[in-house]
């Protein structure tokens, strides 16, 4: 945590439990897709054999002195950028406590003078989330203990420690209080997981480690003072996260109404029980001892630096789905966007409807058939494009689309008309159309006597008729505009 | 480089039998002396004396043999094995050599090899080095005498009921008793300056940043800096000269070329301004002092004029060092815990393992000032303590850039009193930090210093003077010096 004070921004009280007010600031930290780790040139790479990439600073062998990765600093930098930060000159301290996956017993980290300060992000619906900071420091190794319970040092046989991730560049974002609800808890990161792959910072997998996600959590009365926070560690999904943050708000709550007092503590998830559990209380946190990092020279990005970066950084998700939104006239927030968005197949969709076909029905096609497909789907946006077209332009119903978009799909591409042919999808002309709809008519005179009556459902039995008749190749919309005209 | 000893030395050779690193590099060179021989002549000495003196934690004899007949090797060949040829140096023990021990003089690091050299070790093996082993000093460099290590103290060569100094006691005594030419020490407060001292030799602290410290095993990274011992003013400006340079990976290495020192060595002081400290901390022997004012004359001699320079600060600078030393020592020496290298005393859980492991592998003085270190950057007292010695840090530095406004370099005595008995301040922290009270102003400025032997105390004890100049002054402060040592060799060693 920063020395920095915390500012609140106010909850519009939309959102209460029993009367209880949410304040909750996330601390996320992110693995960097550098190619070597913070201050070393051993590989940064998850998964490998144990104690494979580790060397003298790795392993803080006496002697061993850090050199900073310039790679990293860079990706710091466009996290930062691209959350709206000031990058400022800044110093490693040095965070000094005793752990045995903790190689030099204390861990590089940026204290009062971090790389990003005073951002924010904006969650899709609009609401900005302050970011206090964005800072690099160096990851532990991995612990495994064995024997004893729950995975404990405590109590266990003996423990096996991992340094591949030791000194592995992360970068803490900390969020200010802003966070007003579970569900904002989850769209934030879920933003910023999106963000930071855009960016290219890091993969940012909640479920590999390499995005750790920590809640601080506490409640009040609307008007009321902060209340006293705990610190939830141990989540490790976006779902998690917005189910451990609720269960904390309603312990605290219960607590308060019991009218017992809130400890200051960091408490841990168990997702298994779905409860919070005390993990340690402030009276046994470690005294730090930050003091400058005597084996560094202060970190200064020259104007130059920063603004190649801020120039290098690719479109961000909110104005991705602001794009699209004014392409395909779907709102910025709604699920198709956000869904495609996500995907990275945005530029997909724009090339569709760039090849003819209407944006909307591109839109919604890519929604519901490329949940497969990555951000460079395999159909050539033109031979959907030509689908589409097919389709608005009446030759296709909106089922026989289906039918030839999954066989695009599954070829990798192809000529929608000749899909379209095979499948004996031939566009009905008016007047064959027409002698299907008299002759429905005629089968059914009590159906079409309560339609001229203006009984609409019975317009049903006779769509159901028609459409039998034409095998399914008549067009939904223009057998109604036709039984509406016969009709008067 | 800026100078090679490639030339038969106008020195002070002996004969055919080459003395200093300068001759012998040449000598090798030149194909008119074996590096064998050379190192032969001094393991004889070591064999002789090492008993009485332990300069040593380690001999590598075998090691040097083998470096010495390839470099022998490479003369026949016609190849040139660098400006080091054959010259033998000793390390201090606390950088690291590949696959061979390197202890600290602690218990803590028993059974360490380290997997990599130090950069300085490996720049002067390229050059043709040959290292003849690993030199005691104050565990962890902690210490003025020596008595410090868990190996045993280091004697006096110049009368061995008397300490070496410290903490590069080990280097200093090797040079003193003629095991190698010349060694390398490291400098955190004084610890190659004072020894240096006591023992009668040259030893030169340079600018922080000039020389490399990967691979030094850390006391207080923000004031450590490796430095070498000779006997005469030209060989540390040699070695000096060879290990000097940028290391990309020291990240507080100065980014630039090796310093250029041989090539001033016979400029003289005509012109050059030499400060004296009017109001220097007090306490320093007569003898100490009466030699100070000797080497002003001598300066004064050879055209130089002393300039008075006030430097109000530096009565705080022992203590504002008692503080940042231990600080970052507390936080580099955390490490030692028993988990990943040297000793372990198993417990029945971590905590009690890294407790059981600390306390049987570090000595008293370490255990002091690691204690000392935790307690200066603990919550509430960080700022009445730490924070305030880093002020005083700054106070001293620009109470120097205003003193070195008008003088090249100060002129101070290394140590204020000559080589001690061994025991006398064993059991007073404070008599002992005293030692160091005109050495550590530099370390927390980062300026360069060196003591040079001028003549000796009543009882034939020897006494240094220590020249100071500012960030990379290197180059007025060697002219100073050659100009000290001159003065002495042309009065045959009486002043």
């Amino acid at each position: 945590m920063s020395p920095t004070e915390i500012v609140v921004a106010p909850n519009d009280g939309s959102y209460l439990i029993d009367g209880y007010e949410l304040v909750c600031g996330l601390e996320v930290h992110v693995e960097l897709a550098t190619a070597t780790k913070l201050f070393s040139a051993s590989a940064n790479r998850f998964g490998d054999e144990p104690n494979t990439h580790i060397d003298p600073v790795t392993l803080g062998l006496p002697g061993a002195l850090p050199v900073l990765n310039r790679h990293a600093v860079e990706l710091a930098m466009r996290i930062g950028l691209a959350l709206n930060c000031t990058v400022q000159p800044s110093t490693f301290h040095r965070k000094n406590y005793f752990y045995p996956d903790m190689p030099k017993a204390y861990q590089i980290s940026q204290y009062d003078q971090p790389i990003n300060i005073d951002g924010w992000l904006e969650l899709p619906g609009g609401k900005r989330i302050g970011v206090e900071r964005a800072h690099l420091e160096e990851d532990t190794g991995k612990s495994t203990h064995i024997g004893g319970t729950g995975g404990r040092i405590h109590g266990s046989d003996y423990s096996l420690i991992d340094f591949n991730r030791a000194g592995v560049p992360l970068v803490e974002i900390v969020g200010r209080p802003d966070i007003a609800t579970p569900d904002e808890a989850k769209q934030y990161v879920t933003e910023l997981r999106q963000i930071l792959v855009a960016v290219g910072a890091s993969d940012a997998k909640m479920e590999e480690g390499s995005m750790r996600c920590d809640a601080n959590v506490s409640v009040r009365k609307p008007g009321a003072p902060l209340g006293t926070r705990c610190e939830i560690k141990n989540v490790n999904s976006v779902r998690s996260l917005g189910r451990a943050i609720e269960y904390e708000a309603r312990r605290q709550i219960a607590l308060i109404e019991a009218g017992e007092s809130i400890r200051q503590e960091t408490r841990h998830w168990d997702e298994t029980d779905g409860r919070t559990h005390t993990l340690r209380t402030k009276e046994d946190a470690d005294d730090y001892r930050y003091f400058l990092e005597p084996d560094l020279v202060p970190l200064a990005p020259d104007a130059d630096w920063i603004e190649a970066v801020r120039a290098a950084l690719p479109m961000l998700p909110r104005e991705r789905r602001s794009r699209l939104s004014r392409a395909t006239g779907a709102a910025a927030d709604a699920e198709a966007v956000m869904v495609v968005v996500e995907r990275g197949q945005d530029d997909y969709v724009l090339a569709v409807a760039e090849a003819g076909a209407d944006a909307t029905r591109a839109l919604v096609h890519v929604k519901e058939a490329y949940a497969e497909q990555g951000p460079r789907p395999s159909v050539p946006a033109a031979d959907l494009a030509r689908m589409i077209v097919m389709e608005t332009g009446g030759k296709l119903t909106s089922t026989q689309a289906k039918t030839v978009l999954a066989e695009l799909v599954a070829n990798g591409g192809g000529d929608a008309e000749a899909i379209a042919k095979s499948n004996g999808f031939e566009a009905m002309d008016t007047s064959a159309l027409e002698a299907i709809v008299d002759e429905a008519i005629a089968a059914q005179p009590d159906a079409w006597a309560k339609y001229c009556s203006g009984e609409e459902k019975a317009m049903g039995a006779l769509v159901g008729a028609i459409m039998k008749a034409s095998k399914g190749k008549a067009d939904g919309k223009a057998v109604t505009a036709l039984l509406q005209s016969k009709r008067g | 480089m800026s100078a090679t000893p490639t030339t038969t030395s106008s020195g002070a050779s002996s004969g055919n039998t080459p003395t200093t690193a300068f001759e012998i590099a040449a000598a090798v060179r030149a194909g008119s002396v074996k590096a064998i021989e050379v190192l032969e002549a001094h393991l004889a000495r070591i064999a002789e004396r090492e008993s009485d003196i332990h300069a040593f934690n380690l001999v590598t004899a075998d090691a040097a043999r083998e470096s010495a007949r390839r470099i022998d090797g490479m003369v026949a060949a016609g190849r040139d094995p660098g400006a080091l040829a054959g010259v033998p140096i000793a390390l201090k023990d606390n950088m690291c050599t590949r696959g061979v021990p390197t202890t600290c003089s602690s218990r803590i690091l028993e059974g360490w090899k380290p997997p990599y050299d130090a950069t300085v070790v490996s720049r002067l093996a390229e050059l043709g080095a040959v290292s003849v082993g690993k030199t005691n000093l104050d565990e962890f460099a902690m210490g003025s005498s020596t008595e410090n290590s868990a190996f045993g103290v280091t004697l006096n060569p110049r009368d061995i009921s008397r300490v070496a100094g410290g903490s590069s006691g080990g280097s200093a005594a090797a040079v003193a008793a003629a095991f190698a030419p010349v060694s390398l020490g490291s400098d955190t407060g004084g610890s190659i300056r004072q020894p240096a001292a006591l023992c009668g030799v040259v030893g030169v602290k340079p600018t922080y940043g000039t020389v490399s410290r990967y691979g030094l095993v850390a006391f207080a990274s923000s004031l450590d800096q490796i430095g070498p011992f000779s006997a005469d003013v030209r060989d540390s400006a040699l070695i000096l000269e060879s290990i000097s340079g940028h290391d990309p990976m020291d990240s507080t290495s100065i980014p630039q070329g090796p310093l250029d020192l041989l090539s001033v060595l016979d400029h003289g002081v005509k012109g050059m301004r030499i400060g004296r400290i009017t109001d220097m901390p007090e306490g320093a022997d007569p003898d100490v002092l009466e030699r100070l004012e000797a080497a002003f004359d001598a300066l004064r001699a050879a055209g130089a004029t002393i300039v008075d320079v006030e430097l109000p600060s530096l009565k705080y600078g022992l203590t504002a060092y008692y503080l940042i030393a231990p600080a970052e020592a507390s936080s580099n020496l955390a490490r030692y815990d028993g988990v990943r290298y040297g000793r372990r005393v198993d417990a029945v859980d971590t905590n009690s393992m890294y407790m059981a492991t600390r306390a049987a592998g570090f000595g008293d003085e370490v255990k002091r000032r690691i204690m000392l270190g935790t307690y200066a950057l603990s919550a509430g007292y960080y700022d009445a303590y730490y924070g305030k010695a880093l002020k005083v840090r700054r106070l001293i530095s620009d109470d120097f850039a205003r003193a070195y406004a008008t003088a090249d370099v100060l002129l101070t005595p290394t140590s204020p009193i000559p080589a001690f008995k061994v025991g006398e301040k064993a059991d007073d922290p404070l008599a002992m930090y005293l030692c160091d009270v005109y050495t550590i102003p530099t370390n927390l400025a980062g300026h360069p210093a060196m003591s040079v032997p001028f003549g000796t105390s009543r009882d034939g004890l020897p006494i240094g003077v220590q020249v100071m100049a500012s960030t990379l002054g290197e180059q007025p402060m060697f002219k100073a010096a050659a100009a000290l040592e001159r003065h002495m060799n042309d009065a045959g060693g009486m002043s």
